[in-house]
């Protein structure tokens, strides 16, 4: 089946292209960019006043499968990948086994494989069991499609044993994303230390908690020379650290959450547990500094941290909620809002934050339209405005702060290795 | 002429979202049935055929007994759920327990927990009226209410006051709330603590912050010594005992030295005899520690009417 795709903007940073034109799209892959006619066998996808851009591609999903089927599994958080434009998503390895052995990678690719509406490129653990204390067999979970090795959900406190995973993922070419937490500073911290936690009464987790293992893992990357990409950065001097890493030429690579980049922790004051993330929500100055580190390069990506929670669990005393917010449905609107309307990205450029750049960093052959490239094309409606409603949502949670706000920017059509599986703002 | 204010809040969650006015209110009408828990006969009928339930989450027992007593004194019929005997021992929510109370038709809900923003949490879960009694480390409105109820009654004044808080700032409840209801009615806060104590950004709700207990005595009208909880020296944030004292324990010679002759001393209970407080400081003339338990109950009757009277009124206007 051949689809072209008419009249959109099309925004290819990859081949730096920006303009209004067409792309055609045949047998699963990009046929041609540029002015095209349809023939009778050619399903046309209308996209004027559109932006037709490669597939977006989430660098930090949890899928919670296997183990937390009752929060999101696999066909259900792809589903709300797809609702958000991402047409591949990395699942972080926290699951109950975590994943850190081929047979766990293979089974969450096969899965997804099955379901052909999006791609999942596993996370292996970078330690065994997540528990920190000895690497994992990255050379097997390699083999079986991990591109990048995690211990997100918490960090690895022993510098040596990071120090010798690093290395050894080094020799394997695998991307290191640290999720950045010294785990005695943060102990029994709920939100960010500061003015609010001491107003609202709440333990809170010290900015230095995030800063000293970004500072460590940083110089244990100028040490090994393993590819480190330092996940959900939240605060000011860690965009900072990330700036000076890159001008010494350390390969060191970041990404932002979109709650990190909109939110602050004095909406925290309403105790609304889907507030309660890790890392923290931060100050405005922080906000500001994630802002600036997206518009100058410092962070590269912007990647959405989804993790889905029941409501009986959020539904509960701040202390005793879990960490995390969903996200993958709203990453797009707020980016176009916080941004893109406010000028610190170019619609260009937020589309290499989504698409070129986690494909670049990963070494995945997606993220663009270049031809003959697998046909991942999201359409997207820049101006449109939408309320995010509760019972619209396609993850199987619904932890959001963001539930009743007005957004703009709205995914309508998305393309999956050449099939729509997105058809005017509904799932086929 | 008094400028007329109308009570509209239907929760006390906080002395944080309360105006000035509204404070004073609150004090005014405590001073109103002070009168009555003095009378030999201490009770009056405004909230007769009222339920109110005491949700005690922590242990305490002079609140609950306290505001057990107020609700009485105002004849409401009370009950009290203590966690021991709750079913949170068998792992049902707080918005589950709350919900079952009030299908049982409640009016009123106080809660004490060890979460901050419990009530808060409660008061979106259910239809009935919700008093904090304390919630972690957040807010314990009418505690505060009484400390300047007294200071109020001793000194006659709150506004241009000195007041100085010490002790472990950063985990109380009372501290937080002394402060906004001491710094809304114009007094003059410093709160003193160890530096392992203080909690980060304090000075932005617009106190003076020292960790030298002679400075925070010096010139003060009145200090509010809060508990020492031991268990905290497990944490790391107090070396020992000893040490504690020595820095920071408020002791006759101490005062002698260091404060106005005059001085008023008080204590939200229960007092570490020679940790915080030394006997001599605590049982001494200035002491107002037995005072602010009386005017607990006045002040927990004046807050239990007015949110009474509130629902009144909304459930008055949902009917018609």
């Amino acid at each position: 089946m051949k689809i072209l795709i008419k009249n959109g903007r099309v925004i290819d940073p990859s081949q730096g292209i920006d303009k209004k034109t067409d792309v055609l799209v045949e047998k699963g892959k990009i046929a041609k960019t540029g002015n095209c006619a349809a023939d009778k066998e050619t399903k046309v996808i209308d996209a004027a006043g559109k932006i037709v851009c490669p597939g977006f591609i989430d660098m930090h999903t949890h899928l919670r499968e296997p183990g937390r089927e009752d929060k999101e599994t696999v066909e259900t958080g792809l589903r709300a990948a797809v609702a958000g434009g991402f047409t591949t998503v990395c699942a972080m390895p926290n699951t109950e086994p975590a994943c850190d052995t081929q047979s766990q990678a293979l089974f969450l690719r096969e899965k997804a494989a099955k379901l052909g509406t999006g791609t999942v490129i596993p996370v292996g653990a970078i330690t065994k069991k997540r528990e920190g204390k000895a690497i994992s067999q990255m050379s097997e979970l390699k083999d079986a499609g991990c591109l990048l090795v995690s211990d997100d959900g918490s960090g690895v406190q022993d510098a040596a044993v990071m120090r010798r995973a690093m290395e050894y993922a080094a020799m394997l070419g695998l991307v290191v994303s640290v999720h950045c937490e010294e785990k005695t500073l943060a102990e029994n911290g709920v939100m960010n230390e500061g003015y609010w936690s001491t107003v609202l009464g709440l333990n809170g987790i010290p900015r230095e908690a995030e800063n000293i293992m970004i500072d460590r893992d940083i110089k244990l990357a100028e040490l090994t020379k393993a590819k480190l990409h330092i996940a959900h950065v939240s605060t000011k001097e860690g965009v900072e650290m990330v700036r000076a890493a890159k001008k010494k030429g350390i390969a060191v690579t970041a990404e932002a959450t979109p709650h990190h980049f909109t939110l602050t922790d004095e909406e925290v004051k309403t105790y609304n547990t889907n507030l309660k993330v890790n890392p923290p929500l931060r100050t405005k100055d922080d906000v500001e500094a994630v802002k600036k580190g997206l518009k100058d390069g410092t962070i590269d990506v912007i990647a959405t941290d989804h993790a889905p929670h029941l409501e009986s669990e959020k539904e509960r005393e701040f202390d005793f909620a879990p960490f995390g917010m969903i996200g993958l449905e709203t990453a797009l609107a707020l980016a176009c809002t916080e941004l893109v309307d406010d000028g610190y990205l170019t619609m260009k450029e937020l589309i290499q934050k989504l698409a070129e750049n986690p494909a670049k960093i990963l070494g995945y052959e997606k993220g663009t339209l270049k031809e003959g490239a697998a046909a991942d094309i999201t359409i997207f409606d820049p101006e449109k405005k939408w309320v995010y409603e509760k019972n619209k949502i396609r993850s199987r949670s619904a932890n959001s702060p963001f539930i009743g706000r007005e957004l703009k920017g709205k995914v309508t059509d998305v393309i999956v290795d050449g099939k729509i599986v997105m058809k005017e703002e509904e799932l086929v | 002429m008094k400028k007329t204010v109308v009570w509209e809040k239907k929760h006390l969650l906080g002395i944080e979202e309360l105006s000035k006015e509204e404070i004073i209110l609150l004090l005014d009408q405590a001073e109103s049935f002070k009168e009555v828990v003095k009378r030999a006969i201490p009770k009056v009928p405004p909230l007769r055929g009222k339920t109110i339930v005491n949700l005690f989450c922590e242990p305490s027992t002079r609140t609950r007994t306290s505001f057990e007593l107020a609700a009485k004194r105002l004849s409401a019929d009370t009950v009290s759920v203590a966690t021991s005997s709750s079913s949170f021992l068998k792992g049902e929510t707080l918005k589950d327990t709350a919900r079952n109370l009030e299908a049982m038709n409640i009016d009123m809900i106080i809660i004490r927990h060890s979460c901050a923003g419990a009530p808060k949490f409660l008061s979106e879960c259910v239809n009935a009226s919700v008093v904090n009694a304390g919630d972690g480390s957040h807010e314990h409105p009418t505690q505060a209410l009484l400390d300047v109820f007294t200071l109020r009654e001793k000194l006659k004044k709150i506004e241009g006051l000195k007041v100085s808080i010490i002790g472990d700032i950063e985990h109380s409840r009372v501290a937080r709330s002394n402060i906004w209801a001491l710094t809304k009615l114009g007094a003059k806060v410093t709160v003193c603590g160890p530096r392992t104590m203080m909690p980060a950004g304090i000075e932005k709700m617009g106190v003076k912050v020292t960790c030298d207990v002679n400075e925070a005595l010096e010139g003060a009208d009145a200090i509010n010594v809060l508990r020492i909880q031991l268990e905290r020296q497990k944490q790391q944030l107090f070396p020992s005992t000893r040490e504690y004292v020595r820095n920071f324990g408020i002791t006759k010679d101490r005062l002698k030295k260091h404060a106005k002759k005059d001085i008023l001393i008080l204590h939200p209970g229960p007092i570490n005899r020679d940790v915080e407080l030394s006997q001599d400081a605590a049982d001494g003339e200035y002491s107002v520690i037995l005072e602010q338990v009386t005017n607990g109950v006045a002040v927990r009757m004046a807050v239990l009417f007015l949110l009474s009277t509130t629902r009144q009124i909304i459930e008055q206007a949902q009917k018609e």
